[in-house]
C-alpha cells in the first residue's frame, strides 16, 4: 500500500481523536457531518456508538475513541462524524474534531513505531512526522473490521 | 450477424436468450420426469421436443456451436421416443445429463459472455448411440407406421416440424440411421443456417404478448423508491399529526395527504405484486432432484405438489429455495424407506413426498411431508440427553412434539449417529435459522411409521411491513405486526397481572400462562434507565408475541403506534445480535431497530420450549405446592391483610383495658412478661375497652403482639405476591381467596418492636438489585418461615421443597446468587444436591449455605467437603442473615 516512490503525494483528512492527530485517506471520506440522533444498538460491541439516518441511509457510527481504547470523551462534548464506505455499507467514524486536509509526499510515510500501543498499531498504516506533531494514518478498513475484543458485556 | 460475436448488438439478445433458455431448461427437467412416468403421453413429449428445439434453434441463431450440437443430439434421441421408441430410464438420464451440460455451458456463457471452450463428444456419442439403439427397441416399426391412438394426430405434425426444423446439420449418418452410427463421429457444424426455423419456433413457443420481461434489478430499484416514498409519506404524516395536535388544523394539507396516502398504498401494493412469483418457481427443480435421488437411493418416490401458484416476494423465494431442496432431500434420503421395507410395513412400494403451499394470514405456509417411517422419538430423546440439551426429568415431561423439536437445536444434527439412524438431522438447525432469518418459523410433526411433515411459515414479503412501535426505557423499537398476537395492559388496577413461578415472570391470559420477557432486561438497559419498568410496580404493557410455536409476552413501558415500516438490513457488523431483524427510519427521521421475535424468544432461556409449554402444565402443580395456610384479618383500610399462618404463634384476644403505654410504646402483660404491641397498620387504633384481637409472634423467646381490628379466616391459598409494595410493613398484594389481600412483612413489625430483632441492611428498593436466594427445604414450615425473613432482609427468595426441584430450576437456566439448603431431606439430601450443583455450569460458582438442625464438627466438615461455603444451624436466624450478607452483598451490583 505504501510504494514509496518519491514525488507521489497523497491527501489526508486530519482528525483529532483524544489528543492524537490521525489522517484518513481523502479518497475514503465521503463527507464530514455532525452526527444527530444516534440510536443506541443494545448488545453491540462497545465501539459501536449506534446507528443514525443520513439522508435515508442507515449509517453505523463507530466511536473511534473506544475503538482505539481511549477514555470516552468528556460528557457534553460535541463530536463530528467522518462518513466512509466499507464493503458497500455506510459507516461514520466519530472523532473529536476534523482538521485540515494535508497533502503529503508519500516518501515521508514511515512505518508505525514499534513502541506504539499494540491496539493502535493494528489500525495504523504508517506515520508522518509533521512539523509539530505526529500524524498517524488510519487504516479505515481495519478500523471498521470487528475488533478482536469480545462484545461488551 | 457474426456467429460467436460475444459483444455489441448481440449482448441484449444474449441476455434474453440466457433468461429464456434457463426457464425453458427448467421446464424440460420437469417435463422429462413426467414423461418418464407417462411415456405414452404424447403431449408431454411434444412439449419437451419443442422446448429443446427452441434452445437448439436459438443457439444456432446466436452462433453457439457447442450448445447447438448438444441440444441437437438430445433432440435426435427424443425424436426416437416420438417415433415410438421406449423411453428407458437410461435414455432419460442421458438426456437430463445433456441438459445439465447445457446449463453448465450457459452459466459460463453468462459469466464470460462467450461459450467456453470444450468438447461434448462424450455425451453426444452416448446420445447418438442411444438414439441408434432406440430404434431397435420393442416397437420395431418406425413411428408413423404404428397404429395411432385417439388424440395422437399431432404426432405426424410434430414429426414434420421436427424434420423441417432441423437446425445444424450434423453428419448425415447421424440421423435416423441405425446401428452404424454407433461409432463416435466428429461433429461438424454450420450454425448460422438455422435462422428461419429457429425464429419461427421462438414465436411459436412464446405466450401471447400480454407480458413483458423486466429486469429484477429494475423491480428492486422500483421497490426501493416506493420504500422511500412510504417513508416520506410517514414523515409528512408525523408532521401534520404534530401540527394538528398543536391546534393548527391544516385542512389544506389533510386532503392531499389523504390522497397521497391512498396512492402510495396502491403503488406499494402494485410494485409488491410485480415482485411476486409463484412459489412453484422455487420448487421447479425438485421433480428432477427427486427422480435422481430415487435412482441413486434405489427407492421409488413420487413427488406430489399442490399450491404451486401461491405467490411470494421473489426475495423471500430466493431465500427459501435451498431450505426446500434440503428438506425434500431429507425426505427422500431419510424419511422414505426402501421399497422392500415399505412392502414389509404394508405400504405401497412407492413412497410419496408431498409439497404443499397455501396462504394463511400474511404468511405462506409450506408443508413438506413424506409417508415414510417418521422420526424416531426414542433416538432423539437419547441424543438430546447425550448432547445435554435437556435433563432426563425434563425430557420425561415433554410432549412428543417438544421432543421432535430438538432436531432444530444447533449442534443436534451434526452428529452422525442421528443422521444415520433416525434421519432428518442434517443441518435442520441451519434450515431453521435460514427460515427464521426471514421472519418465518418452522415446525414438524411426525407419526411413527406414517411419515413426517415439516411445516414452514414464511412472510409474503420482507421489504415493507406493518409494525408496532414500543417504548422501553426511553428507547423505541419496532415489533413486526405479524408476530404480535395481542396487547395486554397490566397494573393500574386492570384485570391482568404478572405472576411468578420461581424466578420466572408469567402472565396469566385467559387459560394460558405465558412466559414473559422484560425487554428492558433483554436489551441490557441499566435499571435506572427504565422509567416505568419497575417490576410489578407501575403499569406496563405486554406485547403477546409469537415466534414459531412459542407464544410469550414482551414487557414494555409503552405502546406507541402501528405504522408501515421499510425494513433495512442490519449492518453486517450488527447482524450477529439475534435480537434485531433490521432497522428502519421513522417519520421523524430517527432510526429505530426492529426486534426479531425469534431472537427475543431466545431470551426465554435455553429450554424455552420446555419452559413455555411446561409453564402451563406445571402451573396447577405449582399452585397446589405453593398453597400455604394464610391467616387473614382486617387491620385498617378496606382490603383484608394476611400473614402466613406458620409464622403466627398464637391468636389472642385480650382485654383492651390491660394495654399499657410506656414511652409511647404499647405493652401488655403476657405470660409473665411484658410483650410489646404493634399496630398492624398505621391506621389501626388499639381499642380502649372490650376485646382486642392480637396476633402473637414468638421468636427467640421474645414475643410481640400485632394489633388488628378483626381476625377473619384461615385460608389455604397461594401466597403469590403480584404487586410488590413500597409501604413499610407490607410485602405486597396477592389474591387470597379471591380478594386482593395485603401480605404483611412480619419481620418489619418484629423490628418495630425490637430494634435489634434483625440486623437489617437498608433494603434496596429495586427488585433486580436484590440478590436472589434459592431456598431448599423439605419442610413447608421452614419455607414459610424463612421466606418472609429472607425477603425482609432484602433477598429475592425462591423456595422449593427438594433437591430435584432446585436442580430443575437451575437447569431451566435460572441463576441465583446464593443457594440455601437444608441438609436432611428425603430423596436427595443437601450433600447430594451440593454435589449435583457443582456439576451445573450455571450454578457451579454459586455460593451455597447449609442449614441444619444437626450440629457438630463432623457435620460441618462434611458440609464443607460437599461444597457448602458456610453452615448455619436452622434456628439461628441472625446467623443465617449474617452468613448470607457475607456471601451475597452487592453481588449483583458488581456484575
Amino acid at each position: 500500500m505504501t510504494d514509496a516512490q518519491g514525488g507521489e503525494r497523497r491527501s489526508f483528512v486530519t482528525v483529532e481523536i483524544g489528543e492524537q492527530l490521525f489522517g484518513i485517506a481523502i479518497g475514503r471520506v465521503r463527507e464530514v457531518f455532525a452526527p444527530e440522533r444516534l440510536t443506541r444498538v443494545p448488545l453491540s460491541a462497545r465501539e459501536i456508538a449506534g446507528v443514525l439516518n443520513l439522508r435515508g441511509r442507515i449509517v453505523t457510527a463507530i466511536d473511534m475513541r473506544s475503538r482505539l481504547g481511549m477514555a470516552p470523551a468528556p460528557a457534553g462534548s460535541k463530536n463530528m462524524a467522518i462518513g466512509v464506505d466499507h464493503r458497500g455499507e455506510a459507516f461514520a467514524l466519530l472523532v473529536d474534531r476534523p482538521g485540515d486536509v494535508v497533502d503529503l509526499d508519500v516518501a515521508g510515510l514511515e512505518p508505525a513505531p514499534a513502541t506504539l500501543d499494540r491496539r493502535w498499531a493494528s489500525l495504523v498504516e504508517g506515520v508522518f512526522r509533521l512539523d509539530d506533531r505526529l500524524l498517524l494514518i488510519l487504516d479505515v478498513d481495519r478500523a471498521l473490521a470487528a475488533s478482536a475484543e469480545p462484545v461488551a458485556a | 450477424m457474426q456467429p460467436g460475436a460475444g459483444a455489441g448488438p448481440v449482448d441484449d439478445l444474449l441476455k434474453d436468450f440466457l433468461t429464456e433458455t434457463a426457464e425453458n431448461l427448467d421446464l424440460v427437467d420437469v417435463e422429462l420426469v413426467r414423461f418418464e412416468q407417462e411415456p405414452e403421453n404424447e403431449k408431454i413429449l411434444g412439449n419437451i421436443f419443442r422446448l429443446v428445439h427452441t434452445v437448439k434453434g436459438t443457439c444456432g441463431f446466436l452462433g453457439l456451436p457447442r450448445l447447438e450440437a448438444l441440444a441437437h443430439a438430445a433432440e435426435t434421441l427424443m425424436g426416437k421416443f416420438r417415433s415410438g421408441a421406449l423411453a428407458t430410464p437410461d435414455a432419460v438420464t442421458l438426456i437430463l445429463g445433456a441438459i445439465d451440460r447445457i446449463k453448465d455451458i450457459l452459466a459460463e456463457l453468462e459469466r464470460s459472455g462467450a461459450e467456453p471452450l470444450g468438447d461434448d463428444q462424450d455425451l453426444i456419442c452416448e446420445l447418438d448411440v442411444a438414439a441408434a439403439n432406440a430404434v431397435a427397441a420393442p416397437k420395431a416399426e418406425p413411428g408413423p407406421g404404428r397404429p395411432l391412438k385417439p388424440g395422437e394426430v399431432s404426432l405426424e405434425e410434430l414429426e414434420r416440424a421436427f424434420l423441417e426444423a432441423e437446425g445444424p446439420d450434423l453428419t448425415p449418418a447421424n440421423d435416423p440411421e441405425p446401428a452404424a452410427a454407433a461409432a463416435p463421429k466428429p461433429v461438424e457444424m454450420k450454425p448460422a443456417e438455422a435462422k428461419p426455423a429457429a425464429s419461427e419456433e421462438v414465436r411459436d413457443g412464446s405466450v401471447a404478448g400480454q407480458t413483458i420481461r423486466v429486469g429484477v434489478d429494475t423491480l428492486d430499484r422500483l421497490m426501493t423508491m416506493v420504500s422511500e416514498l412510504v417513508l416520506t409519506r410517514n414523515q409528512l404524516m408525523t408532521h401534520v399529526r404534530r401540527r394538528s395536535g398543536a391546534g393548527a388544523a391544516d385542512d389544506e394539507l389533510t386532503l392531499p395527504l389523504q390522497r397521497l396516502t391512498h396512492v402510495t398504498a396502491e403503488l406499494q401494493e402494485g410494485v409488491m405484486k410485480t415482485r411476486m412469483q409463484p412459489i412453484g418457481a422455487a420448487w421447479r427443480a425438485l421433480p428432477r432432484l427427486v427422480r435422481d435421488l430415487a435412482a441413486d437411493l434405489g427407492k421409488k418416490i413420487e413427488l406430489v405438489t399442490a399450491g404451486a401458484d401461491a405467490e411470494l416476494d421473489r426475495q423471500v423465494l430466493d431465500l427459501i429455495k435451498d431450505p426446500l431442496t434440503h428438506m425434500v432431500r431429507n425426505c427422500a434420503d431419510h424419511g422414505l424407506e426402501t421399497p422392500a421395507e415399505r412392502v414389509m410395513a404394508g405400504k405401497p412400494e412407492t413412497g410419496t413426498i408431498r409439497l404443499e403451499a397455501f396462504h394463511q394470514g400474511g404468511y405462506v405456509v409450506v408443508e413438506i411431508g413424506d409417508d415414510g417411517r417418521g422420526l424416531d422419538v426414542a433416538r432423539i430423546k437419547k441424543k438430546a440427553l447425550a448432547n445435554g440439551l435437556a435433563s432426563e426429568a425434563e425430557i420425561e415431561k415433554m410432549t412428543e412434539a417438544q421432543v421432535l423439536r430438538f432436531i432444530f437445536a444447533p449442534g443436534f444434527s451434526t452428529a452422525e449417529a442421528v443422521t444415520s439412524v433416525s434421519g432428518r438431522g442434517v443441518g435442520m438447525d441451519v434450515v431453521r435459522s435460514n427460515i427464521e432469518q426471514i421472519g418465518g418459523s418452522i415446525d414438524l410433526r411426525s407419526v411413527a411409521g406414517q411419515g413426517a411433515t415439516v411445516v414452514i411459515r414464511i412472510p409474503l414479503t420482507l421489504a415493507i411491513i406493518p409494525a408496532l412501535t414500543v417504548g422501553v426505557g426511553g428507547e423505541v423499537f419496532a415489533i413486526p405486526q405479524l408476530a404480535v398476537r395481542e396487547l395486554v395492559h397490566v397494573g393500574g388496577g386492570g384485570e391482568h397481572r404478572i405472576e411468578r413461578i420461581g424466578d420466572a415472570p408469567l402472565l396469566r391470559l385467559r387459560d394460558r400462562l405465558l412466559p414473559l420477557v422484560r425487554l428492558a432486561e433483554v436489551l441490557g438497559q441499566a435499571p435506572g434507565q427504565a422509567t416505568g419498568a419497575e417490576p410489578a410496580g407501575g403499569e406496563n404493557f405486554i406485547v403477546v408475541a409469537q415466534a414459531g410455536e412459542d407464544v410469550f409476552g414482551v414487557v414494555v413501558d409503552d405502546v406507541l403506534h402501528t405504522e408501515e415500516i421499510v425494513v433495512k438490513p442490519m449492518a453486517s457488523r450488527l447482524k450477529e445480535i439475534p435480537l434485531f431483524a433490521g432497522a428502519t427510519i421513522l417519520g421523524d427521521g430517527s432510526v429505530i431497530l426492529i426486534l426479531d421475535p425469534n431472537g427475543v424468544a431466545q431470551a426465554l432461556g435455553p429450554a424455552r420450549e420446555v419452559s413455555a409449554a411446561r409453564a402451563a402444565e406445571t402451573v396447577e402443580a405449582m399452585e397446589a405446592d405453593d398453597k400455604i395456610a394464610l391467616l387473614t384479618f382486617r387491620a385498617g383500610g378496606q382490603a383484608p391483610k394476611a400473614v402466613p399462618l406458620a409464622l403466627v404463634t398464637r391468636l389472642e384476644i385480650i382485654d383492651a383495658a390491660t394495654i399499657e403505654t410506656a414511652n409511647g410504646r404499647m405493652m401488655v402483660q403476657y405470660r409473665g412478661a411484658l410483650m410489646p404491641l404493634v399496630p398492624a397498620s398505621h391506621d389501626v387504633v388499639a381499642r380502649t375497652a372490650g376485646d382486642q384481637p392480637l396476633l402473637v409472634f414468638v421468636d427467640d423467646g421474645r414475643s410481640v403482639g400485632l394489633i388488628v381490628d378483626e381476625i377473619l379466616d384461615i385460608v389455604e391459598d397461594r401466597m403469590e405476591i403480584s404487586v410488590a409494595s413500597d409501604i413499610p410493613g407490607a410485602l405486597g398484594a396477592a389474591t387470597v381467596a379471591g380478594r386482593a389481600t395485603e401480605i404483611l412483612d412480619v419481620a418489619h413489625f418484629l423490628t418495630l418492636a425490637f430494634d435489634d430483632w434483625l440486623k437489617r441492611k437498608d433494603r434496596p428498593s429495586a427488585e433486580q438489585d436484590r440478590p436472589s436466594v434459592l431456598l431448599v427445604d423439605d419442610s413447608a414450615f421452614f419455607r414459610n418461615m424463612l421466606t418472609p425473613v429472607l425477603t425482609a432482609a432484602g433477598y429475592r427468595v425462591t423456595a422449593v421443597e427438594g433437591g430435584a426441584a432446585a436442580l430443575g430450576l437451575i437447569r431451566l437456566g435460572r441463576r441465583y446468587d446464593v443457594v440455601v439448603s437444608d441438609i436432611e431431606m428425603p430423596e436427595m439430601d443437601g450433600y447430594a444436591l451440593a454435589g449435583e450443583l457443582r456439576g451445573e455450569p450455571l450454578a457451579a460458582e454459586t455460593p451455597m449455605l447449609a442449614l441444619s438442625s444437626l450440629t457438630g464438627p463432623s457435620v460441618v466438615a462434611r458440609a464443607q467437603e460437599a461444597g457448602f461455603s458456610d453452615y448455619v444451624a436452622k434456628f439461628d436466624r441472625p446467623g443465617l442473615i449474617s452468613a448470607l450478607t457475607q456471601l451475597a452483598p452487592g453481588y449483583r451490583s458488581a456484575a
